[in-house]
């Protein structure tokens, strides 16, 4: 089952640099699928994330933009002050939409839209944070036949937001940072050997 | 699944068609996954079953349409949004705009207004609003009667005042409204100047030679072909050596008219339309 998955998307709030770090610093820059994340961040400045991972990780790393196709071997940030969407073709969009969850961007948003994109081929995570966003957008990409993993609330620095997701994810899918790590290098592998 | 999502965007191609025969107002090109996010809020706050209903009662009744076009597009909006916008605005376009006797500013998509007000304030402060004229489109008739009221949530005026601070405000941001406990109303003064009238980027053309079109995040709605159209219109529509400026998180890089423009403030989308007669594009 692990091979049909084409695209990972990943949610988090506070804690989640730290968290991001542990699971992307391991994937070699040939990582055969895209992954987009969602780090609730203030708008009030331009966000600094693609910077502060390049240099963490073998893959690239960008800020998300309007009409780009996703391509393997990135980690796209949503940027902050809009919502990020995911088109059919497999292209970015953003909104100004009002928040949600008092989040733009938020998690819930760009779920429900990779989910409607990838379908069965999606593989949706959630990290640490103190927010309930993401809960409702992980329900909809296990409901679209995609993968749920949510890290195990008591090994994250803020336990609120994979708490909530868990209705959504089978019990064999809530792991630690390591084991999701080891779980993104097999669904590399299995995707590579297609 | 699929087939049930395919389901979905055919029945929104569907609506979006007869909406436009009708009413004139055209969705078609817009990016398809805000609009089918919107159209299943405009279904769950309008209480239908699903797209075919919205369909029927917004064909059948005008009222129905108004209210579903309020879902349609994005009354959300902030006054100097992104403040190092409006001060760049003002170091690098005020002077320029200054050796004109009269001024022409376009806010393209206005929405409620707050970016128009954000303008005239700027303009008043430098000296400038008596010699201009503020045009304020958008195609939501609701949207423009609000602008025009100049009332918005007082709640809303501590991030308004700390973004006026903060992209260069030379006065009291208070001196510029007047508040009761819930809400505040620009001053009429502000007002004089502006004029908002109904246009669309989709389906309208060219109305006025202006020196400056200020036109934020309504690009990022568009698919590249109706992008390529608005931009053509805001290069058709600039006089020589205008400015255009875009949302942050939009570009004139991808569009056919892109060699019509330089850029005058790159981080700020902030572009001076050249000396080029003949940019690769045409206004579809």
């Amino acid at each position: 089952m692990l091979n049909i998955r084409e695209a990972i998307v990943i949610g988090t709030s506070a804690g989640g640099i730290k968290a991001l770090e542990k699971i992307l610093s391991g994937l070699p820059a040939t990582f055969s699928l895209p992954i987009i994340v969602v780090l609730h961040i203030s708008a009030e400045y331009p966000s600094q994330l693609a910077e502060l991972f390049r240099n963490k990780i073998s893959l690239g790393t960008k800020e998300a933009e309007e009409k780009d196709l996703i391509k393997k071997g990135m980690v796209y940030f949503a940027p902050p002050g809009y919502h990020l969407l995911i088109e059919k073709d497999k292209s970015f969009s953003l909104t100004t939409e009002a928040p949600v969850h008092f989040s733009r961007p938020s998690i819930d948003v760009m779920f429900d839209s990779a989910a409607d994109a990838f379908g069965e081929g999606l593989v949706g995570i959630i990290l640490t944070g103190a927010s309930r966003d993401g809960a409702l957008g992980l329900r909809k990409i296990k409901e679209a036949g995609g993968l749920t993993v949510v890290q195990q609330p008591d090994t994250a620095e803020e336990p609120l937001m994979p708490k909530s997701a868990l209705p959504y994810v089978n019990q064999e899918y809530v792991l630690d940072l390591k084991s999701i790590a080891s779980l993104l290098a097999e669904l590399h592998t299995n995707r590579k050997n297609l | 699944m699929q087939l049930q999502d395919s389901e979905i965007e055919l029945q929104i191609t569907d609506l979006f068609e007869e909406i436009f025969l009708k009413y004139k107002y055209d969705f078609r090109d817009y990016s398809q996954a805000s609009m089918k996010r919107r159209i299943a809020q405009a279904i769950h706050s309008m209480d239908y079953k699903g797209i075919p209903e919205l369909k029927a009662k917004a064909l059948d009744d005008p009222l129905c349409f108004t209210q579903l076009l309020q879902f349609l597009t994005i009354p959300v909006s902030e006054m100097f949004r992104d403040p190092t916008y409006y001060s760049a605005f003002r170091e690098k376009v005020i002077p320029i705009l200054r050796t004109y006797p009269s001024i022409k500013i376009w806010i393209a998509g206005c929405s409620t207004g707050e970016e128009v007000y954000s303008f005239a304030i700027i303009l008043k402060e430098e000296g400038l609003l008596e010699r201009s004229i503020i045009y304020a489109t958008d195609i939501n008739e609701a949207s423009l009667a609000r602008a025009r009221a100049g009332i918005y949530r007082l709640k809303d005026f501590q991030k308004f005042t700390s973004n006026y601070q903060r992209s260069g405000g030379k006065a009291q941001f208070s001196d510029y409204y007047t508040a009761d406990d819930d809400a505040a109303i620009f001053n009429s003064s502000l007002r004089k100047q502006i004029t908002f009238t109904d246009h669309s980027l989709a389906t309208d053309s060219v109305f006025s030679e202006v020196h400056f079109i200020s036109c934020r995040n309504v690009l990022i709605y568009f698919q590249k072909q109706l992008q390529d159209r608005a931009i053509g219109l805001f290069h058709e529509s600039l006089c020589r050596k205008g400015f255009l400026g875009l949302g942050s998180k939009e570009s004139i890089a991808f569009s056919s008219f892109k060699t019509g423009f330089d850029d005058l403030v790159t981080r700020e989308k902030l572009y001076r339309k050249n000396e080029n007669s003949n940019p690769q594009g045409e206004i579809c």
